[in-house]
């Protein structure tokens, strides 16, 4: 034994395997380290710039103090109606992919093609809403922001809502149709209420996605300097008008943009956070 | 009403769930027998409706984006995919510096970010303690979730600074003069350019290509790590010669999911790229991508052949990412079949 472990290639095997071991804990560390230095800049940024005026503020021309207020009440709103729009649609394709069309070639067509559309670029999911709605209507506005919004929120949703279904036992639908109950009562108050936890989860991710996506809402909502609530107006939103006060020269500007980004950052992780804690406690039910 | 009731105690054993029978709807009595099947057919048909509507999308983004498009492509031909030039001003438009742009950037991104998200995988699956397991796997998909603008702001203002101050003067002077790819560390040392949105890349797709890296590594079966642990091998070696043969086709797949998501990235590339249409082999000097440009120029756009030159690009971006992804999906899933022959 102590003859074969002092042998050069058994060394030199050891070596190898210690030196790739090493490297591979260096890489984990890479990774943390940009998590970790990004949060710790945004917190030394953005925390200065937080405070009553700037939620009770609107979006100041350069020079003069103000808030993001209008920009985060124009986020809210869009990501909420981006919602509204997703998740019925989300549900029901996703209870189609699972219940009714399994493995028939809809089904896997569509399975294939929202795998796709999860990761398509959401640039080009602007610039689709701009060809069909922005373009024909002749104004940007927060209806059409929403619409690229619910783009990149539906696929999320189909494939958490299909994913969650297919774990429910076939047993427990057998047990419901045994007892005379049609098959879209089963899947409304049986299966799919089993995985309720699931299927929020779901919808939470899609809702994180969305605040912090940028490049869709350039070609859609635009921006606005002014307090809007009207939906068939430009509207101002978060990363459009971190994107805008980023890239100018005026140093208040700069600050209300890390402030924006601090926010926004925020409200992802914390989105982030709370779906996954749901998401175990309703696997551990 | 008694199937009512048996699948609201059902759902109520089943997920412990009180208030089940307060929200049970109030049908008359003995009309499951006649309103089930019409119920059912109406059901069915609006999930296949929405199903059908996912499934459509992707055709109607591919021709809404065709005939936006198309003026553009009717002026210039199918040499707009192959010339270098950028004129709004005389109307001349050719797409090949973003479309140039687009792939390098993407291609720095894959040769750092594949390394180190197996380096990642292996640490996962491999060494880690059970205890850190969790939170080291959800640190790791939150660099995921940290919006792109955010990297884009940091990029410029913290990270390029830096870089340029510190890191290409470096690279510069050592690599730079190695013949043959010394060529490709020149540049302005002022942090903002092609090598660096490339970099900042690779960051963002570290998450997507480690946790499928992770998913796959994890769908060994312990029985084949096991013998080779008993024969004698290291954890390297088990890794390299049983665990990466076996699961290669999704590694495949997970570091083509990588490269589709570093295609079509925006907001960071944009802050940092730089913005010139211009195709340099010095990686340290600025360019373009298309998502960058779309991003910057669209809306000072008001030239109808110059709105329909940047959507050629988008729709280019989008054919490249649909093929990119559509290999990455089908090698995933032709792993997962394999799984479920053999097992």
């Amino acid at each position: 034994m102590t003859k074969r472990a002092d042998s050069p290639i058994y060394r030199r095997r050891l070596m190898v395997n210690r030196f790739n071991l090493v490297m591979s804990m260096a890489t984990m560390a890479f990774g943390m380290v940009f998590l970790i230095w990004i949060l710790a800049v945004l917190f030394a940024k953005g925390i200065g710039a937080l405070g009553p005026s700037l939620f009770l503020q609107t979006t100041p021309p350069p020079g003069s103090a103000g808030g993001l207020a209008n920009a985060i009440v124009g986020s809210v709103i869009m990501v909420g109606v981006a919602t509204l729009i997703a998740t019925p649609i989300g549900i029901l394709a996703g209870i189609y992919l699972a219940e009714y069309g399994k493995n028939g070639w809809v089904a896997r067509l569509t399975r294939f093609i929202n795998d796709i559309l999860l990761s398509a670029p959401s640039i080009v999911l602007g610039l689709f809403v701009y060809t069909v709605y922005v373009m024909n209507v002749g104004h940007f506005s927060g209806w059409a922001g929403s619409a690229a919004l619910g783009l990149i929120a539906i696929p999320v949703v189909v494939r958490t809502t299909e994913n969650m279904l297919q774990l429910v036992p076939a047993s427990l639908r057998e047990a419901a149709v045994a007892l005379g109950a049609p098959m879209y009562k089963v899947i409304l108050t049986v299966t799919l209420r089993a995985v309720r936890g699931g299927v929020v989860t779901g919808i939470l991710l899609a809702v994180a996605r969305m605040s912090g996506e940028t490049a869709p809402l350039l070609f859609t909502a635009l921006n606005n300097q002014f307090w809007s609530l009207d939906m068939n107006a430009p509207m101002a939103n978060l990363p459009v008008v971190i994107f805008q006060f980023a890239l100018s020269p005026y140093d208040d500007w700069k600050e209300l943009a890390w402030g924006g980004a601090f926010l926004i950052t925020m409200t992802v992780l914390v989105i982030n956070i709370l779906a996954r804690t749901i998401f175990r406690q309703s696997a551990v039910r | 009403m008694p199937t009512d009731a048996a699948a609201a105690t059902l759902g109520r054993t089943m997920t412990a769930d009180a208030p089940a029978r307060a929200r049970r709807p109030s049908a008359p009595p003995g009309s499951p027998e006649a309103a089930g099947p019409w119920g059912d057919w109406i059901f069915e048909r609006t999930t296949l409706f929405f199903a059908l509507l996912v499934l459509g999308s992707l055709a109607g983004i591919l021709v809404a984006l065709s005939i936006a498009a198309a003026p553009a492509l009717e002026t210039f031909g199918v040499g707009f995919f192959f010339t270098n030039v950028w004129n709004p001003v005389k109307g001349i438009f050719g797409g090949l510096a973003p479309i140039y742009g687009t792939l390098v950037t993407s291609a720095i991104a894959l040769l750092i970010g594949v390394p180190v998200s197996f380096g990642i995988a292996i640490f996962l699956t491999e060494m880690c303690p059970v205890v850190l397991k969790r939170p080291l796997g959800t640190a790791v998909e939150l660099l995921a979730a940290i919006p792109s603008i955010i990297y884009g702001i940091w990029g410029l203002f913290i990270f390029a600074p830096l870089f340029g101050d510190y890191v290409q003067p470096f690279l510069t002077q050592t690599l730079g003069r190695v013949p043959l790819i010394g060529e490709l560390f020149q540049g302005a040392p002022n942090g903002i350019g092609i090598f660096t949105a490339g970099f900042i890349l690779s960051v963002m797709v570290i998450p997507f290509i480690a946790s499928v890296m992770r998913d796959v590594f994890e769908v060994v079966p312990p029985v084949l790590k096991e013998s080779a642990y008993g024969l004698g091998a290291t954890t390297w070696e088990v890794v390299w010669n049983v665990v990466l043969p076996y699961t290669k086709v999704g590694v495949i797949g997970g570091i083509m999911l990588g490269l589709g998501r570093a295609l079509g990235e925006t907001m960071a590339v944009t802050f940092v790229i730089g913005n010139a249409y211009r195709i340099s082999p010095a990686l340290f000097s600025p360019g373009n991508s298309i998502a960058s440009a779309l991003a910057n120029e669209f809306n000072e756009a008001a030239d109808p052949v110059h709105r329909a030159s940047l959507i050629s690009l988008g729709l280019v971006l989008f054919v490249l990412t649909f093929v990119v992804l559509a290999c990455s999906r089908l090698l995933i899933a032709q792993l997962a079949r394999g799984e479920g022959r053999s097992t």
